[in-house]
């Protein structure tokens, strides 16, 4: 039936009743074109194609080891960089603790030197009070003294006797010395 | 649940072949069709008539053209998509020579890379509807497996002298079955280009006859039609992977040839 059908489709125009594979009426002309597309592919291929792609990719390969190359230097320059960086803070660090130090011993100087001082002037300042202390000592036994020989005298005179400065002065002192 | 489902549906598309068939498609299947070589210059198919195998060869031309040429046209160090493709097939190539036949290899690599093209790009060609598939044809695979059989043929013993007929005299068998193999090892060295060349017609000319008869089906089947369509598309799917497969399989048995040309000892 199939055959039936397809022969009446197809009318008498085909030769080949079967697969048109098995026609070998067109080997010919299949081969001749296939020879000319298979040389115009190998051509365009080998002349063109493939040298400019085995170049485009020698060119990247080139290009990712010279980066590569170029990322170590970097790195190596971050490392020295860095290296750098860290001498140059030490470097600060140190200075700072001198510099710290220096005024610390400028200040300390000072500060013993203004201590000095002032000790200076507290102990004069202090002689000179235990020296007015030591006037008004005195001034007040000498004034006790008068008081006692006076008031010793107005109780003698009370008492009706007669005064006699010279020894009350040394019964005063007498009393007054403990 | 799901045979079932089967079951029914292949029922109705029996009943709706009775019901719903237009009148006069019957089951006028012509898979073979397609393969028709056809003159547009003579009556007849002479030599030098451009037929439709002339214009599909030729645009199998352009598109290797289109892909290896004006792909990698801009050269870009970081490549657009064709020049992406058009590397991609590079490499797959270049390594597939390298690894299968070896260093020596790599000065048949534009040879090879020729094949190759030509058939993945005569084969995905054939794919689009109504085009015609030069490589489904049993001329054009034979004169494809003519020419690695010779080249390697010729290199072999270019290559090796009369060392080349080492290869039919397996060293490591006992040396009484030696004979024997040589005679198996000759007679397989001779049906390489018959399997070689038949392997790619046939895979591809199956394929897509395949196509052609499930589309009568879906011509005939009317309402019901979705079903052989379903099947044409997962057919196709399967073309377009076989299309790579058969081009990809024929490049490597040319490397493995070649391999035995170049290195003929067991």
């Amino acid at each position: 039936m199939a055959s039936n059908t397809q022969d009446a489709a197809h009318g008498a125009a085909e030769s080949a009743p079967g697969m048109p594979q098995l026609d070998f009426s067109t080997f010919g002309n299949q081969i001749f074109w296939l020879a000319v597309a298979l040389v115009a592919i190998y051509f365009i291929l080998s002349r063109v194609a493939l040298p400019r792609i085995a170049a485009v990719l020698a060119e990247r390969q080139g290009t990712i080891t010279n980066d590569l190359a170029a990322a170590e230097d970097l790195k190596a320059k971050a490392v020295e960089a860095e290296n750098a960086y860290n001498k140059a803070l030490a470097d600060a660090r140190a200075e700072a603790q001198r510099i710290a130090g220096e005024t610390r011993a400028e200040i300390q100087a000072d500060l013993n030197e203004a201590i000095a001082k002032a000790d200076e002037q507290i102990s004069a300042k202090a002689a000179e009070s235990e020296k007015a202390i030591a006037e008004i000592k005195a001034g007040a036994l000498e004034s006790v003294k008068e008081v006692a020989a006076d008031t010793a005298e107005a109780l003698v005179a009370a008492l009706g006797g007669k005064a006699d400065a010279k020894a009350i002065a040394a019964a005063v002192a007498e009393r007054t010395k403990g | 649940m799901g045979k079932l489902f089967f079951y029914v549906a292949l029922a109705l598309v029996l009943v709706s072949g009775v019901i719903f068939a237009p009148e006069h498609a019957g089951l006028a299947i012509h898979p073979m069709d397609q393969f028709e070589v056809s003159s547009y210059t003579s009556d007849n198919v002479s030599m030098f008539a451009i037929t439709n195998v002339t214009v599909w060869l030729a645009l199998a031309v352009a598109a290797v053209f289109a892909l290896m040429v004006m792909g990698s046209s801009r050269r870009a160090i970081v490549p657009g998509r064709a020049q992406s493709i058009a590397e991609l097939a590079y490499g797959f190539i270049y390594k597939m020579v390298e690894d299968v036949a070896g260093k020596d290899g790599v000065k048949f690599f534009p040879y090879i890379m020729t094949l190759f093209m030509f058939i993945l790009m005569a084969n995905f060609l054939g794919l689009i509807p109504g085009s015609f598939t030069t490589t489904s044809h049993i001329a054009v695979t034979a004169v494809l497996a003519a020419l690695v059989f010779f080249t390697v043929t010729i290199v072999g013993f270019v290559k090796n002298g009369a060392g080349f007929l080492g290869l039919f005299w397996v060293s490591s068998a006992p040396l009484a079955l030696r004979p024997i193999l040589a005679v198996i090892e000759l007679i397989s060295y001779f049906v390489r280009p018959v399997s070689h060349s038949i392997r790619l017609a046939g895979n591809v000319m199956a394929g897509h006859a395949v196509l052609k008869v499930f589309a009568g089906f879906a011509a005939a089947l009317g309402l019901f039609s979705f079903l052989p369509i379903f099947a044409i598309t997962a057919v196709y799917a399967l073309e377009v992977l076989v299309a790579f497969i058969q081009a990809y399989v024929f490049t490597i048995l040319t490397c493995v040839y070649l391999k035995d040309a170049l290195h003929p000892s067991h």
